[in-house]
């Protein structure tokens, strides 16, 4: 075979890959036109067209080139698509490729080839890691000007500049087993469980299952691979209770067996707008088997960061997988057997290996033999000095080198360079236990994978194991035995009894050489080459060695001040060859100086599909009362109360806001209002202990409540602290009915629950919250009788329903509860009426109070009224530090027993005599307005700190009273009527002088109550 | 030697082979003046005021792992002192006038920039709030502005600024002088102030127990022997209420998970820190350009430090909601820290019923911007055995006397704060 | 995402439920007997171990009733769950 792709993909070869040639797609890629093959990732398509420079380097803006063939991928970071839809630092081996894709090259300017910001580069000495922390200090501005600089020099893409206008799905998935990655282990785990009866789901961040058998050329049952990967499949799909989810990620497993996974929906290009671009699928299961594979590492040499230096099995991937040969003449650079199967795969497709440079001095075992065997030369016991080269790799310098990887003090004499242009390494390989160390699974180390493996010894709380290479299986056969073996432990795990025999695949035991760790080539001219751990941060050798000489010894501090592993392909690659490093320079065991834990995400999640649908309008439900058509049709402005949204005014005509509220009063007070109360929580009380219950929980008496009629009441907390109000009434001998706030229906429901079932358990009360069941309002005004009195089906004459009573009617030919309780201060009626009926029943009222100029109001409105009244509310007044007293409820307090806070009244805090108190404010020039939100002091000097005397509450313009008004907590408010305070608001440049009254501004006595 | 451009460049033509350790590993001596219980940013931080302000340098942090592990390392950042009643105003204002000047004082670049930190309001009812809490501010002499929709849509060109969105933008309130530093910068200049003062900081040195005699505690025993000392101080945020536990007394204390959420770097897009407590959440870009995002604690006592898939799915979605254009951009990295929730969420730095013992804790979401503060003060309330006047209202007998500090109004719910 | 076992509803979801705290103080009988100290040791100070702990919780959206779970705080493991007291019936 020889290479031969045609003329548009050079690198391409004519008979090897899983892409379909029929199928050619057209890309861009930094302003050219490419094209490739349905089957190619974006990667794989730039290499196959002979791209090898894709990106900058985030520090010095050094050139850069495909390094993986994966989710490991430091360099190739791609801004794909334009627009709206455009989205920075995606990986270009992870990006399936499709038609029309256009992608560019980061961090880079004016263009990739030439790059302004590569000045660091010869400033580099200058910045080592850490020097940000030792500079810019003097003068403090000296840092600002700076911090400009390095901030513009951050990050890598752009983030979109225009909403996105894609959709997110969420969807909750149940299963017995789920088997996290489709290569051989997870393919044998999921067969497994599934023969063992278990509901399976098998998630895979490709988009063909096989994982690494992909891209190499093994034989299972004396065959291709892929055909026991392709009877795999379709006995599982045709399984009942499996779900094989193809392009989906692990990203993350939480507390007992949730997992979530990220489906991309769709072949990779825009998705049609019926459809949502991700999925996150919430899986609890019952088991879990990792089986995500390894990963390859790296080594550390001169200039290891050149433009055609590669993981040795990423270039045998993106040959077998993709057709695409790295290189025309590869120098292969090893510690350990794998990178002879590439450098024999390599060389089988028409590649020419220079040689192979083995660290081990005496390598062997049958990749060996295959690779002598095949006429391929092996340096034994050599180590690459140096990648030589200008844009890309041209040469390895090679020299010999002892079992720790250091070349002789005259490595210059014995050096020589081995002439290839591409240069292809393999360190060892990593576990891929992030999903594990998630789980809180504990790790160890393996001496002879030199890296950190799932310790089973140690398996997570969560129901987890590992198998295959995850799990440090370096074999074909090991992974397919381990993964057969956790998917049936899984499903006896998960309760399923019945265990079938599955006989093993045949698969073929190499014979193997063990691996020397070797983490870095080092020479007396080390130095003088930045040898690379973490390609995308810029962090060298010399980066961790000068941390450790700083005293950053632990591997925390070392990784955060040189920032190596804070890229975004989470330390996959630099992790270990880091720790290793640090270890080796403080002269510690690797073991011993430790590893990180990893915390979610596996791969980087986009927010759009964690919120899912819940954001934007739906972040929160919208509850509308029954009444909300008729408001929104009759030129109401709303705001949100909690969840809910409610009338604020309606707007008549050209009215501003203040002439509408104003307008709104004016008819309440003069003639007769309606407004919708439906939000306030209602809760249904029955028992036989309802009204000892209720003595409990509020500070005033209800022992004494008669049927039909109603009581207002205020709860504490157990500090002492006002918590809410309402009113209740006695429907019945044993029925009651409590009115509770907007903000507090469901908090004060909760609480109840808690004391009856908690604490008083033995108390006769049930509990059922009716606030959906009824639509209310609130029909207010000395004319309120009238309109009434047209609907109802009784007598509402004073004398049959009499403040503060309570009857049951038809109104307008619906059943309704008419309460005779006041907000407003005026003559008023409280309507309850099913809430199916609402609607018609508010638009009868409406009709029938025509004579009477029946207006609807708002809650501003309604809360003018209320300040008007001198009447708390939660929020303003009752903020959570104010105690009864503080709000002049001292006198309603019980003489006798306890109830919920009061032990607290007496702690001496609360009881102090220089606490708030709720008072009036009037400006003492009238025309003046008293400043929302303002700070009360004695006077307005110009030296802070001032001190507070108090605060305004609420204030607003009385169209009642003429004049502006305000409910104010004052320190001794009450000891303090006729005193003169000022109300600032600095935020508003306005101080107001206003005087100290009485809160009940309107109607004191309450006749207007009664009529 | 001291840093600064100049040491800079001398090292670079040395290849960076002559740095000094930024601070010494020493083994712990038998008896010091004043031992503190926890090496995060505030035990480091009390530490080197100890030593710099009243001259108490026979001092040992004792740090379970290492240095900055805990909470300093999962933190948003954040540095403000917006805050509404006068006890918490007053001291978080000292500490981010300590702030201004810490870089300079530690010769260490914390990297504190004033980028600004504005709350959103998005009711009327916030808008009040907002208000009173904006002039108290000013009142308190702390800057403070009130921004209209415009002047916050022209500040942060992301937000979704429409109208009928679910929780409309209806204004803000900036403190402009707010805004982020490094965590791990300002661990380790602490660290190397405190050091170079003679403070020994010790690594993997647990504490199992509190030695006591009657009302007097004699030391610490740790995984590295019993370690005599005049006075102890605890700093050990979300672990307070273990290690107070084992000198016998209870706090008024709960350990609750809160993660932080950082996303891929992107350019930089967000100046301002901007926050909302309608859908809490809070989103800032950090000097590298990651966005990080905070929000609720997930509500319920938890050591684990790990994240929880409700409240991220909320808090993202509430970040998402804000700033649509965010919604293609990856979450990288989820830190899972543990906050030290208080009955009112206000911090403690007092004196206890035992003679020489010292409590620093309750800091719920506020650690990070108090740890200038938070030292300075502990450190005056060990070396002079009364609390200073900024502090002196975060004692423990609030509770029991009823003068709760509850800037929220919520009660002594502590995950409500 | 916690996995929380209602005695009565069976294996539920924790978005399904209320958090309510230590579940080892109850109300005292006669708050008015007992001393400041006593009564603020109550009201505030809480269990807060680093490991198992016995809490309350509320099946909020699912039965409303309130029950009891032993988790551990440094693994969230549910240990056990149990009802408070028998279910009332209506």
């Amino acid at each position: 075979m020889s290479g031969s792709g045609g003329a548009s993909n050079p690198m391409r070869v004519a008979d090897l890959g899983r892409i379909d040639r029929t199928r050619t797609l057209s890309f861009t890629f930094n302003g050219t036109r490419y094209s490739g093959f349905e089957g190619d990732t974006l990667a794989s398509a730039l290499l196959a067209n002979g791209v090898r420079l894709v990106g900058r380097s985030f520090r010095y803006h050094r050139r850069r080139g495909i390094v993986t063939a994966g989710a490991e991928e430091p360099n190739a970071l791609v801004q794909l698509g334009t627009g709206a839809r455009t989205e920075p630092n995606l990986r270009a081996p992870q990006i399936p490729l499709y038609d029309g894709l256009v992608a560019s090259s980061q961090n880079c300017w004016p263009s990739v080839d030439f790059d302004i910001g590569a000045i660091n580069e010869t400033l580099s000495r200058l910045l080592p890691a850490g020097f940000h922390h030792k500079t810019f200090m003097w003068p403090t501005s000296g840092w600002l000007t700076c911090e400009r600089f390095i901030r513009r020099a951050a990050g890598l893409g752009h983030a979109p500049a225009e909403p996105d206008p894609d959709r997110y799905a969420h969807r909750h998935a149940h299963c017995d087993v789920l088997v996290c990655g489709a290569g051989p282990a997870g393919l044998a785990a999921a067969l497994a469980a599934s023969r063992a009866g278990a509901r399976v789901i098998l998630a895979d961040e490709g988009s063909e299952v096989g994982g690494s058998l992909l891209g190499e050329r093994a034989q299972v049952n004396r065959n291709d691979a892929i055909r026991w990967v392709q009877e795999v499949v379709t006995e599982l799909k045709s399984a009942p209770g499996v779900r094989v989810l193809m392009r989906s990620q692990v990203a993350a497993i939480w507390d007992h067996g949730m997992a979530t996974v990220v489906e991309q929906i769709g072949s990779g290009a825009p998705v049609p707008t019926h459809l949502p671009r991700q999925r996150l699928w919430k899986i609890r299961a019952r088991e879990i088997v990792i089986a995500t594979g390894a990963i390859e590492r790296s080594i550390a040499f001169g200039d290891n960061d050149l433009p055609g230096v590669m993981l040795a099995a990423s270039a045998r991937t993106y040959l077998n997988r993709h057709g695409v040969q790295p290189g025309r003449r590869a120098v292969v650079f090893t510690n350990n057997d794998s990178a002879y199967h590439a450098a024999l795969d390599l060389h089988r497709s028409g590649v020419e290996v220079a040689a192979i440079i083995d660290v081990r001095p005496e390598p062997s075992g049958s990749a060996f033999d295959a690779a002598i065997a095949a006429g391929i030369k092996v340096h034994a016991g050599h180590g690459v000095l140096r990648a030589l080269g200008g844009t890309t790799v041209r040469a390895a310098l090679v020299a010999p080198v002892d079992v720790s990887g250091r070349a002789a003090s005259d490595a210059r004499g014995t050096a020589f360079p081995v002439e290839g242009d591409v240069l292809l390494v393999s360190g060892g390989w990593n576990p891929a236990v992030h999903l594990w160390s998630q789980a809180r699974g504990k790790l160890k180390f393996d001496e002879a994978l030199a890296t950190f493996v799932p310790d089973p010894a140690n398996r997570p709380p969560a129901h987890v194991r590992c198998a295959g290479s995850a799990a440090g299986a370096m074999q074909l056969v090991d992974c397919v035995v381990q993964g057969l073996a956790a998917g049936r432990a899984a499903a006896s795990d998960a309760g399923l009894r019945h265990s079938p025999t599955i006989s093993a695949p045949m698969v073929e035991r190499e014979t193997t050489c063990p691996l020397l760790p070797v983490w870095q080539v080092d020479y007396p001219e080390a130095c003088r080459y930045k040898r690379f751990l973490d390609l995308q941060n810029d962090v060298t050798v010399a980066d961790v060695e000068l941390a450790v000489r700083k005293g950053y010894r632990s591997v925390e501090h070392m990784m955060c001040h040189t920032a190596l592993g804070a890229g975004t392909n989470q330390g996959r690659l630099p992790n270990i060859s880091g720790l290793a490093i640090l270890a080796g320079a403080i002269d510690t065991p690797i073991p011993q100086v430790g590893t990180t834990t990893f915390q979610p995400p596996y791969t980087p999640v986009t927010l759009g599909a964690i919120a899912g649908p819940e954001t934007g309008l739906a972040l929160d439900p919208t509850r509308r009362t029954a009444m909300d058509g008729w408001h929104a049709a009759n030129g109401a402005v709303f705001v949100n109360t909690g969840l809910w949204r409610r009338a604020q005014f309606y707007r008549q005509g050209r009215e501003r806001d203040l002439e509408a509220v104003n307008r709104e009063v004016r008819a309440v007070r003069n003639g007769v209002g309606l407004v919708d109360i439906s939000t306030l929580g209602r809760i249904d009380l029955q028992g036989r202990d309802c009204a000892g219950f209720l003595q409990r929980i509020y500070i005033n008496d209800f022992a004494t409540l008669a049927i039909g009629r109603c009581r207002h009441g205020v709860m504490l907390r157990e500090d002492g602290m006002v918590f809410d109000d309402g009113t209740v009434t006695r429907l019945g001998e044993r029925h009651y009915l409590m009115t509770t706030t907007t903000e507090n229906a469901s908090a004060v429901m909760s609480r109840l629950e808690y004391l009856l079932q908690v604490e008083w358990p033995d108390l006769d009360v049930y509990l059922t919250s009716v606030t959906e069941h009824w639509a209310a309002m609130a029909l207010a005004g000395p004319c309120s009788r009238a309109v009434l009195e047209k609907v109802a089906d009784i007598d509402v004459s004073d004398a049959a329903l009499p403040y503060m009573a309570y009857r049951e009617c038809r109104l307008a030919g619906v059943p309704a509860r008419v309460f005779r309780i006041s907000f407003s201060g005026e003559r008023a009626y409280e309507i309850n009426v099913p809430a199916g009926h609402g609607r018609a029943t508010w638009e009868a009222m409406m009709a029938a109070g025509q004579p009477e100029r029946l207006t609807a109001y708002g809650t501003d409105a309604m809360d003018v009224m209320r300040i008007e009244k001198g009447h708390f509310v939660v929020g303003p007044e009752a903020n959570g530090r104010a105690t009864p007293g503080d709000l002049g409820l001292h006198r309603m307090i019980r003489k006798e027993g306890d109830f919920i806070g009061r032990r607290s009244l007496s702690k001496p805090g609360l009881a102090a005599e220089d606490r708030p108190q709720m008072v009036g404010l009037v400006p003492v020039h009238a025309r003046e307005p008293i400043p929302r939100g303002s700070m009360l002091v004695v006077e307005p000097r110009q030296v802070t700190p001032y001190p507070m005397e108090g605060f305004v509450a609420s204030a607003c313009f009385s169209p009642t009273i003429g004049c502006a008004i305000a409910l104010a907590l004052v320190e001794r408010g009450r000891l303090r009527k006729g005193q003169r305070l000022w109300a600032m608001s600095p935020l508003m440049r306005m101080s107001v002088e206003v005087e100290v009254v009485d809160p009940v501004f309107f109607d004191p006595a309450g006749a207007r109550l009664r009529g | 030697m001291k840093y600064s451009i100049f040491s800079l460049a001398r090292n670079a033509v040395s290849f960076h082979r002559d740095w000094p350790l930024a601070w010494r590993s020493p083994a712990p001596k038998s008896h010091y003046d004043v031992v503190i219980i926890g090496g995060g940013g505030h035990g480091l931080a009390t530490a080197y005021y100890l030593a710099k302000e009243h001259g108490i340098t026979n001092v040992a942090v004792l740090e379970k792992h290492r240095i900055g592990g805990g909470n300093t390392g999962c933190d948003t950042t954040i540095v403000r002192s917006n805050y509404y009643l006068t006890a918490n105003a007053r001291f978080y204002e000292h500490s981010l006038r300590l702030w201004e000047g810490l870089s300079q004082d530690l010769d260490f670049n914390v990297m504190f920039r004033p980028r600004g930190v504005l709350n959103l309001a998005h009711t009327h009812a916030d808008l009040e709030n907002q208000a009173r809490r904006g002039n108290a501010m000013r009142l308190n002499g702390i800057d403070a502005l009130a921004l209209n929709r415009p002047e916050v849509a022209s500040m942060v060109p992301d937000l979704d600024m429409s109208p009928t969105a679910r929780h409309p933008i209806l204004g803000g309130l900036l403190q402009p002088r707010g805004g982020t530093a490094r965590h791990d910068a300002v661990v380790w200049g602490y660290a190397r102030g405190a050091d170079s003062r003679g403070v020994d900081i010790i690594h993997d040195c647990e504490v199992t127990g509190i030695r006591r005699d009657g009302n007097r505690v004699l030391g610490v025993e740790t995984t590295q022997g019993f370690i005599g000392a005049g006075k102890v101080g605890i700093a050990a945020a979300s672990h307070s209420s273990v290690v107070a536990g084992m000198a016998g007394l209870r706090l008024p204390i709960e350990s609750h998970g809160l993660q932080a959420m950082v996303s891929e770097p992107v350019k930089p897009m967000l100046d301002a820190v901007v926050t909302s407590d309608a859908v809490f959440c809070c989103v800032s870009q950090s000097d590298k350009g990651e966005l990080v995002i905070d929000g609720n604690v997930d509500g319920y006592n938890s050591y684990a430090q790990r994240g929880n898939l409700p409240v991220l799915e909320r808090v993202v979605g509430a970040a998402v909601a804000l700033f649509p254009s965010f919604s293609r951009l990856r979450l990288l990295r989820l830190r899972g820290g543990v906050m030290d929730m208080s009955m009112d969420g206000s911090p403690i730095i007092a004196k206890t019923a035992l003679d020489n013992f010292y409590v620093n804790c309750g800091w719920c979401y506020g650690g990070f911007k108090a740890t200038p503060g938070s030292g300075w003060c502990f450190a005056h309330t060990i070396a002079q055995d009364r609390p200073h006047e900024l502090n002196a209202a975060f004692t423990l007998d609030r509770y029991t006397l009823g003068r709760a500090i509850d800037e929220r109004g919520a009660g002594p719910t502590p995950w409500l704060h | 995402m916690l996995l929380i076992q209602c005695p009565f509803c069976g294996p539920r979801d924790q978005v399904e439920f209320s958090y309510g705290g230590d579940a080892g103080v109850p109300r005292p009988a006669d708050p008015a007997a007992l001393s400041d100290d006593k009564w603020n040791a109550w009201l505030n100070e809480r269990d807060n171990p680093a490991g198992e702990h016995d809490e309350l919780w509320q099946h909020s959206m699912g039965c409303r009733r309130w029950i009891g779970v032993r988790r551990n705080t440094l693994s969230h493991e549910v240990v056990s769950s149990w009802a408070l007291q028998p279910a009332k019936t209506a």
